[in-house]
């Protein structure tokens, strides 16, 4: 008990991912017997049988491929060879676009919902319908109507992330303490003003809550939305590489798009530890 | 002559600052019909004047209180205060809730302010927050104004609520069992605080109590309502205790144990019992004004009784 609970996890961690490291090192280092085969044949099976190396990446390749990367993230060298830098500029782009349409939508319409029974009641059917549809099932539907590949993908991440805003928007505003209200009524206060300071403060958490939900969601379809609808994004370089047997490159994405998600749940999370209240 | 009516109006106005007329809360019973909390309550209060309502729970005190905050309508009758009929909340009434209903997010001179601002919208900030510190050294929490409420005990969360319903400086205030969840040390002091309070700004103030003690201490009139459903007015007990007395020496005074007994008495059998054998004579409009007080001289048997 010399050191502290973090310190002691931080270990754990780093030896976690030291075991883990090691043993991708080793597991992709063991070498197959190489094939008697014919030579053009073999030209078509890979390394794995001319060599006798494992295809799959060793943490050094991809530690190699990372640095290349970060060498220069944002060269542009055609349609089909541009710096991560630049694919995942476009995919936080669409991302932030169709997010913010989602939050002009989510918030207000769900205030509403919140403030009045009888529009919660009227627009629940649309809701339970429409919110477990997988976002992708838009998609047809968004590129025959916009024509535009990429303003479909930031409508299928406006569909997928306007739900849970607007529902915990709605239980936020409808679970604001009746005794909070009354004291805004004691005070007469003008409803537009007791919506900015007894409600929107009251229902914060809850709202926000419901926007780190939506980010994720947002940024977990984005990937898949650009796997489809192509050209740029760092879902399209994902499956580009793919398309390359470029794995190195897919692992880095992997681990790209994994740190650009946290980073984002956390720009969210510290949002709703500014709004949250203690009580 | 015009000045004769405007005079006699200002005192029935003073006489009957409050009016409570024939109000009655019935819900909708499971079979149809309707249960009735509360019927035919008839009393009032004058301006200046401290008034308790003591009864059981279930016999609808929290809510006449609530229908004299304008948060509720009555379903029959009406309620006056200072000659105009209530129709919805007021800054004119200032509510001291139960559970304090401070606003978490904001600060102790936030919450303050916020009533000030509400008051006063076109006062500029500065102002707003001198009036509001004001108030809240008033109820001795200066120094504390940048606490949010959850840094706060409870009897400091209920001094805020106080602070905040006497600066909108309203005509009346209603207080819900303000001190029920505080520690008998705090509300002891507390109770002295509003007493002061109350006695240095003349405010009139309505509270609804379950502690027999904390009614002859703060008040000059206490109201007591029989077990509901179908709760109504017993009796209005006046306080026959001197207008300058403390907690301290509250037991000693001659006729304390008369009124404590009488109030005690009632709560314990008078409550149950008064509906069905209503005694000759007994008008709702009027319930009868009881002014209890130790017979003279004190026997021996009647201290040992208390």
């Amino acid at each position: 008990m010399f050191t502290s609970l973090n310190a002691r996890a931080l270990a754990v961690s780093f030896c976690i991912f030291v075991a883990f490291l090691l043993a991708w090192h080793l597991a992709t280092q063991a070498a197959v017997p190489v094939q008697k085969m014919d030579p053009e044949y073999a030209k078509l099976m890979g390394l794995t049988a001319t060599k006798g190396t494992s295809a799959m990446p060793g943490p050094l390749d991809v530690a190699a491929k990372i640095w290349e990367h970060l060498k220069s993230p944002f060269y542009d060298r055609g349609p089909n060879d541009k710096g991560i830098g630049i694919q995942l500029a476009y995919s936080i782009a669409r991302v932030m676009a169709g997010y913010l349409i989602a939050v002009m939508v989510a918030l207000p319409l769900g205030f509403l919902i919140g403030m009045s029974p009888m529009m919660s009641k009227a627009l629940d059917p649309f809701i339970q319908i429409m919110k477990p549809v997988s976002p992708l099932a838009w998609m047809p539907l968004a590129l025959y109507t916009i024509k535009d590949s990429s303003i479909s993908s930031i409508f299928v991440i406006f569909i997928c992330s306007v739900w849970p805003m607007l529902i915990n928007t709605a239980f936020g505003v409808a679970s604001v303490r009746k005794e909070w209200i009354n004291v805004a009524r004691t005070l007469e206060v003008r409803p537009l003003r007791k919506a900015f300071t007894i409600i929107l403060p009251a229902a914060a958490p809850t709202i926000f809550t419901g926007m780190r939900i939506s980010i994720g969601i947002a940024w977990l379809v984005i990937v898949a939305a650009e796997m489809l609808v192509g050209g740029t994004g760092i879902g399209y370089f994902v499956w580009n590489e793919w398309n390359n047997l470029s794995i190195s490159n897919v692992i880095v994405s992997i681990l790209v798009i994994g740190v650009v998600g946290m980073i984002l749940d956390q720009i969210l999370a510290f949002f709703a530890r500014k709004v949250t209240y203690p009580e | 002559m015009m000045q004769v009516s405007e005079t006699l109006s200002s005192i029935q106005h003073d006489e009957r600052f409050i009016s409570i007329e024939g109000i009655a809360r019935h819900y909708p019973a499971p079979d149809g019909g309707k249960t009735t909390i509360f019927e035919n309550v008839w009393f009032s209060v004058k301006r200046g004047e401290f008034c308790c309502v003591i009864g059981h729970s279930g016999c609808g005190k929290t809510t006449v209180l609530n229908m004299l905050a304008g948060l509720e309508l009555p379903d029959e009758g009406v309620n006056i205060v200072d000659g105009k009929a209530i129709e919805g909340p007021s800054l004119d009434r200032a509510v001291i809730f139960q559970s304090h209903a401070l606003l978490p997010w904001r600060t102790v001179l936030g919450n303050v302010a916020y009533a000030v601002a509400s008051r006063w919208p076109s006062w500029k900030r500065e102002a707003i927050n001198d009036h509001a510190r004001k108030y809240i050294k008033l109820v001795g929490l200066s120094g504390s104004e940048l606490k949010r409420p959850s840094e706060l005990s409870g009897g400091m969360k209920q001094r805020v609520g106080i602070a905040r319903a006497l600066s909108i400086e309203p005509k009346m205030m209603l207080m819900d069992e303000p001190f029920s969840a505080l520690d008998a040390l705090t509300r002891g002091s507390l109770q002295d605080e509003v007493r002061r309070i109350c006695l240095d700004t003349g405010q009139s103030t309505f509270m609804i109590t379950h502690d027999v003690d904390e009614a002859i201490y703060l008040a000059d009139k206490i109201v007591l309502m029989t077990n509901g459903p179908g709760a109504m007015v017993a009796e209005i007990v006046d306080n026959p205790l001197p207008r300058n007395r403390d907690r301290i020496n509250l037991h000693k005074l001659p006729d304390y144990y008369a009124v404590r007994n009488h109030l005690i008495d009632f709560l314990v059998t008078g409550s149950k019992v008064f509906r069905d054998n209503i005694p000759a004579g007994y008008d709702p409009r009027r319930p009868p004004l009881v002014r209890p007080a130790a017979p003279t001289p004190a026997s021996p048997s009647d201290r040992k009784a208390a």
